[in-house]
């Protein structure tokens, strides 16, 4: 196409969005006087907006038409920098200093913020393992989020049960949920395994929300103890300091679960997960136990979403359903989508994305969920494979020959 | 020599479709068999009945594994069935798209190999080891199909003759006794079909497989095969050596149609 085609096609595009945004961005009905405001200047705004917006994509398409397969620059820049020692050496410092001195550097809010997204990374990485590496869409996953806080919620309210023994017990209650679901649901593919997880976590929420006499309902549970330190109550005086205290706690969960993810990956179970995710039929085939390896992805997902329920209950020491609902899910999912299906970095790349910027847009109000949105749908249109896709090992054969 | 896969009365019914009707075939040890028969006549259904994939109406299915007692594998899960050491490709390539070539390889491995998610975990010395073996020994496995130099490519960006032998070292990475191949050379040029033949004879001789084949390349077949079974309709309609398939009037008018003349 030449460029009067192009300059003539966005016109096009232009004034049909015109046309389009005209009731909603030019007329405006004032409800008490019943007056019309007409807002010409709004519709130039869109035009304008929209014509340069359609040029864009179409030149930015163009370009990209023809070499599909290849990696884009940034990509380039990220292989670069993940092959290359020094500088993710470097960048791994950069990150280590940054991260360890956060709390002393900003303000309790901004720390809390920040906790709050380091514990969204960990949720991401383990729903990762489902839905990323075994390819089981999993729509339920804030149930087992539900289930580990509400473990150490009422294990704290009726026996006082501290932190640290509730942790691996949340995590275990949690387990056990995900194989109790998994064994029948598992068998279920694709839409209709989404379909049933999503009605799963409904129902733990409902019945968070219902029954009273067990877990007191809409209302709650409140006083939950904070995390101990080395036997040491904190003091409730000293908020600022058990603020401190979780961040820390949480790095440290988000470094051991990089870790653990990361071993997984290039693991005989892991290999399994991925191949089951490319080929169920190719997997069996090949000797895999199907139901086995779904089953411990799914409870490996949920033992993580247990683990960051109990801290999340330690941290807000208030729970109630309301924390519980499908949005959670769809966040998380978000998560592990916009950032890159099976990528660890792109998944904590996708968790300080979707948790931090509607955390800083506050003020804009529900337009943040407008953003949102429209945001998803630009990288879906960009970049479906998430903002850093995921790369497999490379193995290095020199001229010793293996298995002579 | 002695019958490693005996497969007596076969039928294998979808809904109306009788798929299989009645089926005998057998293999012994170290021979090339080849299952032959027009478009739709069961041959993949065949496969699949073998292999776990589908639970046949009737009939039995036996497998005898070297020094290993017979068990009749009807209905038995897929997983287990190639655990036992009958691996398969696919008519429609079944690789894993987007992993390497290598790794590919290394899937088939799988189930000779223990580590769990607590040795991914800990990566202790035994689990270390295993890794170590499951690298080399596919690796091996490549070189043997000369495709060494693709090992860090995805496999989908390989060419299709590539993906088709790609696919048959990745069985035999499961350490089978006996290989069941659907259609290897389908979409092969000349050259890659030569190169297939001889990949399939230094299988048997070098590697004590077994090999039972679907195949529509008939000098393939006529080359490669001990022995050679005819399908048509679900139904067994000739067996015998090469010869003696090539002149049988029944398999002519099957493969050329009622009306002909020929
Ligand atoms: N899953 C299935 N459901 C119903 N019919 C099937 C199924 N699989 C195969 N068939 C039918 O069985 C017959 C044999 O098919 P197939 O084994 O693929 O033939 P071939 O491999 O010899 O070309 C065909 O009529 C096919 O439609
Ligand atoms: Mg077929």
């Amino acid at each position: 196409m030449t460029p009067l085609k192009h300059i003539l096609r966005s016109i096009m595009i232009s004034i049909w969005f015109m046309f389009l945004t005209f009731p909603l961005m030019v007329v405006y009905i004032n409800p008490l006087n019943y007056t019309v405001t007409w807002r010409w200047k709004n519709m130039i705004m869109v035009g304008i907006g929209t014509f340069f917006a359609s040029f864009f994509w179409r030149r930015f398409q163009n370009r990209t038409v023809g070499n599909n397969d290849k990696p884009s620059l940034g990509q380039k820049t990220l292989n670069h920098i993940y092959t290359s020692p020094e500088i993710s050496r470097m960048l791994l410092g950069v990150l280590i200093l940054f991260t360890l001195s956060f709390p002393f550097i900003f303000s309790t809010y901004q720390t809390n913020v920040f906790t709050t997204a380091l514990m969204y990374v960990v949720l991401g990485l383990g729903l990762n393992i489902v839905v990323g590496l075994a390819g089981l869409l999993d729509l339920g996953y804030v149930a087992f989020y539900a289930v580990g806080a509400y473990s150490y919620a009422l294990l704290n309210h009726h026996f006082g049960v501290g932190f640290w023994v509730a942790l691996p017990l949340g995590a275990l209650v949690a387990a056990f949920f995900g194989i109790l679901l998994g064994i029948p649901v598992l068998r279920l593919r694709g839409d209709y395994l989404a379909i049933v997880t999503l009605g799963f976590g409904e129902i733990i929420r409902l019945i968070l929300e219902n029954w009273d006499k067990v877990f007191f309902g809409p209302s709650g549970i409140s006083n939950i103890s904070r995390p101990a330190f080395f036997g040491v109550e904190l003091v409730e005086k000293s908020i600022p300091h058990a603020i401190k205290y979780m961040y820390y706690l949480v790095l440290l969960l988000v470094l051991f679960t990089i870790f653990f993810v990361n071993r997984l990956k290039n693991s005989r179970i892991g290999r399994a997960w991925i191949a089951l995710r490319e080929d169920e039929i190719a997997c069996q085939a090949m000797g895999i136990n199907k139901m086995r390896t779904k089953l411990t992805a799914f409870a490996l997902g949920a033992t993580w979403a247990g683990m960051v329920g109990v801290i999340f209950a330690a941290k807000t020491t208030f729970i109630n359903p309301a924390s519980f609902t499908f949005m959670e899910s769809a966040i998380i999912l978000s998560i592990v989508v916009l950032g890159g299906m099976g990528s660890i970095p792109g998944v904590i790349l996708g968790a300080f994305f979707l948790v931090l910027l509607p955390e800083y847009f506050r003020t804009l109000g529900d337009y943040r969920m407008l953003a949102f949105g429209a945001s998803m749908v630009i990288m879906m249109v960009f970049r479906p494979q998430g903002l850093i896709s995921h790369i497999r090992t490379k193995y290095n054969f020199n001229a010793k020959e293996p298995l002579a | 020599m002695n019958v490693i896969l005996d497969v007596k009365n076969l039928t294998m019914d979808f809904g109306g479709v009788r798929a299989l009707n009645r089926l005998d075939l057998d293999i012994r040890a170290g021979e090339i068999v080849a299952l032959i028969g027009p478009n739709g006549a069961g041959k993949t259904t065949f496969f699949n009945c073998i292999t776990g994939i589908y639970n046949p109406t009737g009939g039995d299915i036996l497998v005898t594994p070297p020094q290993k007692k017979t068990v009749r594998v009807n209905g038995v899960k897929p997983h287990i069935v190639t655990r036992m050491g009958l691996a398969r490709t696919f008519q429609n390539i079944r690789l894993f798209q987007n992993m390497t070539v290598l790794e590919n390889i290394m899937i088939g491995r799988h189930c000779r190999t223990q580590s769990e998610i607590l040795g991914a975990l800990i990566r202790g010395p035994k689990t270390r080891a295993e890794e170590e073996h499951i690298v080399h020994y596919s690796y091996a496995l490549l070189k043997k199909i000369g495709l060494e130099r693709q090992v860090n490519e995805f496999a989908k960006n390989l060419p299709y003759g590539d993906q088709r032998r790609l696919e048959i070292a990745r069985a035999m990475a499961t350490d089978p006794f006996l290989l069941l191949l659907d259609e290897p050379a389908a979409g092969l040029n000349p050259q890659e079909t030569t190169d297939l033949v001889d990949l399939i004879h230094k299988i048997r001789t070098e590697d004590k497989i077994s090999i039972l084949l679907i195949e529509h390349d008939m000098k393939l077949v006529m080359t490669l095969s001990d022995r050679i079974f005819v399908m048509d309709y679900g139904k067994k309609i000739a067996q015998g050596t090469p010869g003696e398939i090539r002149n049988n009037p029944v398999v002519i008018k099957a493969y050329l149609g009622e009306d002909s003349d020929a």
